[in-house]
């Protein structure tokens, strides 16, 4: 097998930052030296190295909504990303809720072989929030992180049962929090654009009684929690409270909570539609600052693919979500103060830890997976096409700062400049 | 002018341009034979996919004023039934030949979507609690044929703002033809952030009644569930009702209006719906008049009379 050598970047190794070449040979990180030769080279110049980038939440589709997207043409966005590893939310049809769909999942990963694919098991049955999914088998078939992604677990009394379940055995509860009583009826954020438009709002508040209420669950049982997609700026209060306790609870953020705000609401554009909806500027820029200081641990995607016909309707008819495997990375950088250690760590090494994932999140080493994601900070783009079967992304003619210019998943180069190599 | 969606962001020259336009239409209205050619052979279409009965009629009478064929499109009765999309619907209509389409829908947005699908003039009848810009042109000429402007006055809206696509076009022509505005309304009703509006916010009906020029009076939209907003009708009746009584407080030249459909004993007490200084019908036959101001603007039709 032939080398391979990332030339010309800065690589974030376990010493610090090295200005220096790596060596790619059989799948491993075979050398970090400087002035490497090898068969084939790519041009790293300004670049960081560092390692694959890894995503607590997307949503593949695949099975039951492949017209929407599927674990191949997902997989594609995630290498074009940087990605490496990805979580893929269990609202499928039928939902991830038993172990074959579980396998079913990975296994399709396997085959398509651009990134690890990591099915997320549902809380409860039919992640109809009625009687807890077969905890068992998912865990048995390598599950580690349980949600019911799409919904909230609104039984606190449920939610508690599958805590002290999962508190035994280390998995995560990674809970989409909103409260339903608030939220219902509610299309986007509850503030001046929504008393503009005449919408109904969602308040901030229905996600921050939830995380409050979950957070004092997490006291009572131990239990690893993770909170999606946090969108206002008391969610990150209620984060660092917790943090401060001790207790073990994570948080995310997704690309389109750093890059806007409710004003883009406006427009009823429903590309800008999504849950929890799009804040004020004061949520965004807390969420920024969050992400910045590591009260907010993680990026995490969101991605959620819907096709044109499905979101070419009114506001209100439009599914919620956005596509975000291919800018997450971009918009970061572009949004958030982040050094090259503190990338990787929200995008790669986080979420891996999060999601108890080996083999990912590692910073480069000699004889470590060359599982890595090459990120130019420097470049400036504005984004207009994709590679998900769907199109709905809000970044389309947004400027954006810095680039995934290569991805290497288990030593294979997956994507070059945003396009992926099969 | 490409379409009209929406009071939002038109300046005072683009309204009383329009107004003054309408006043030309009011004479026409007036004449014996009350039609003129100028939009004949144009095609204009009547896209309620909320079922409305005066608008429609309205817009239509306009049309045909300005000698246009009118066609339109009922949600009922339609291929929307058999699961056609809204966009293919729109597409399905253009595709018979119409030069504009006037649109309702009780989505918001959802004329902002058809302006981007089709090449033609889109025309906003109402698009859930958001716009209703020419009930905020046929509320404008009302006041302005009785006071001779805007300027100055103080007007009131009382009633369900938050809910209320006429309270947000009105609001904003108001305070744009230099009115001086007040929402009135028990909390659960005002907007939740009402300082996105140039207008002052008040609960308390009684406190504010007597400054006022015009009484704008919204309908209690009993379909929004009555309890869940304010505890019972009659309680709402007390505190915000134009009443005989209230009535009699006003200022002499103080003058009432409504969109309509009235609840007669609730928002409105029906003696004040019949007083001469109530111009609810008055607001009706203007909403012809606009109607076709907007028609003729957006169809750019030569005035040939």
């Amino acid at each position: 097998m032939s080398d391979l050598i990332l030339a010309g970047g800065t690589v974030l190794t376990a010493k610090g930052i090295e200005e220096a070449d790596v060596r790619i040979r059989d799948g491993l990180i075979a050398e970090i030296g400087p002035s490497l030769e090898g068969d084939e080279t790519i041009d790293c110049e300004g670049a960081w190295i560092g390692p694959g980038l890894v995503d607590l939440h997307a949503h593949f589709r695949e099975p039951g909504q492949e017209w929407k997207e599927d674990i191949e043409s997902g997989s594609r966005a995630a290498a074009a990303g940087g990605f490496t590893a990805a979580f893929a939310m269990p609202n499928t049809e039928p939902a991830t809720d038993s172990g074959h769909v579980a396998r079913f999942v990975a296994n399709r990963g396997v085959e398509v072989g651009l990134i690890e694919v990591l099915p997320v098991g549902a809380i409860t049955k039919g992640r109809a929030g009625k009687e807890l999914a077969h905890l068992d088998e998912l865990w048995a078939a390598g599950v580690r992180v349980f949600s019911d992604d799409g919904d909230v677990v609104e039984d606190a009394g449920l939610l508690r049962q599958a805590m002290d379940y999962l508190a035994e055995r280390g998995g995560v509860i990674s809970q989409h929090a909103v409260d339903v009583g608030l939220s219902s009826g509610g299309y986007m954020h509850e503030g001046s654009v929504s008393s503009l438009l005449g919408m109904y709002g969602i308040p901030s508040a229905a996600d921050d009684v939830i995380l409050a209420r979950d957070i004092r669950l997490v006291e009572m049982t131990g239990a690893r929690y993770h909170v999606q997609h946090l969108s206002t700026a008391t969610g990150v209060e209620l984060i660092a409270a917790a943090k401060a306790k001790g207790l073990p609870v994570t948080a995310e953020v997704t690309p389109h909570h750093l890059a806007f705000d409710h004003t883009a609401a406006h427009t009823t554009d429903p590309v800008y539609k999504m849950m929890p909806p799009l804040r004020s500027d004061e949520d965004r820029d807390a969420l920024r600052k969050g992400l910045e200081d590591g009260t907010v641990d993680i990026v995490g995607t969101d991605h959620a693919p819907h096709a044109a016909h499905e979101k070419e309707v009114p506001w209100e008819h439009a599914p919620n979500g956005v596509l975000g495997l291919e800018w997450a990375a971009a918009v970061a950088n572009t949004f958030v103060d982040l050094d090259q250690a503190a990338f990787y760590d929200r995008l790669s090494a986080a979420p891996a830890r999060i999601g108890q994932l080996d083999g990912q999140g590692m910073l480069p080493e000699v004889g470590g997976p060359a599982n890595l994601a090459v990120f130019d900070p420097n470049v400036a783009w504005t984004p207009s096409t994709t590679v998900s079967k769907s199109e709905n992304s809000p970044y389309f003619g947004l400027q954006l700062r810095g680039k995934v210019i290569a991805t290497l998943y288990q030593g294979r180069v997956t994507a070059l400049d945003g396009v992926p190599v099969s | 002018m490409n379409h009209f969606l929406t009071i939002e962001g038109l300046t005072a020259d683009d309204l009383n341009g329009l107004l003054d336009d309408a006043d030309e239409f009011v004479e026409v209205l007036h004449r014996p034979i009350p039609k003129v050619p100028a939009l004949r052979g144009k095609t204009v279409a009547t896209m309620f996919f909320e079922p409305s009965t005066r608008t429609k009629m309205s817009f239509e009478k306009a049309a045909k004023a300005l000698s246009a064929d009118t066609m339109s499109f009922s949600p009922g009765t339609s291929s929307l039934s058999k699961g056609e999309s809204l966009k293919d619907t729109v597409l399905t209509v253009k595709a018979m030949g119409t030069d504009a389409m006037v649109v309702r829908h009780k989505a918001t947005g959802a004329p902002w979507r058809i302006a981007e699908w089709i090449d033609q003039p889109v025309l906003n009848a109402g698009d859930g609690a958001h716009q209703h810009p020419t009930q905020a042109l046929l509320d404008s000429l009302t006041i302005r044929q009785h006071f001779g402007t805007l300027e100055g006055l103080k007007i009131g809206i009382v009633g369900d703002i938050r809910h209320s696509r006429v309270a947000r076009s009105d609001i904003q022509a108001f305070s744009t033809l230099g009115a001086d505005v007040t929402m009135v309304a028990p909390r659960t009703l005002l907007p939740v952030d009402p300082h996105v509006f140039d207008a002052t916010a008040s609960e308390n009906l009684d406190e504010v009644l007597e400054d006022f020029d015009v009484v704008y009076v919204l309908r209690v939209q009993a379909e929004r569930g009555g309890a869940s907003v304010f505890p019972s009708l009659s309680e709402y009746t007390d505190r915000y009702g134009i009443t005989k009584e209230r009535f009699a407080r006003l200022k002499p030249e103080a003058i009432v209006l409504h969109p309509g459909p009235m609840n007669r004993g609730v928002e409105i007490e029906g003696a004040v719906a019949d007083d001469p200084r109530a111009l609810i019908l008055d607001q009706v036959f203007n909403g012809v008049a606009v109607r076709m101001a907007v028609l003729f603007r957006l169809l750019g039709g030569e005035r040939n009379e």
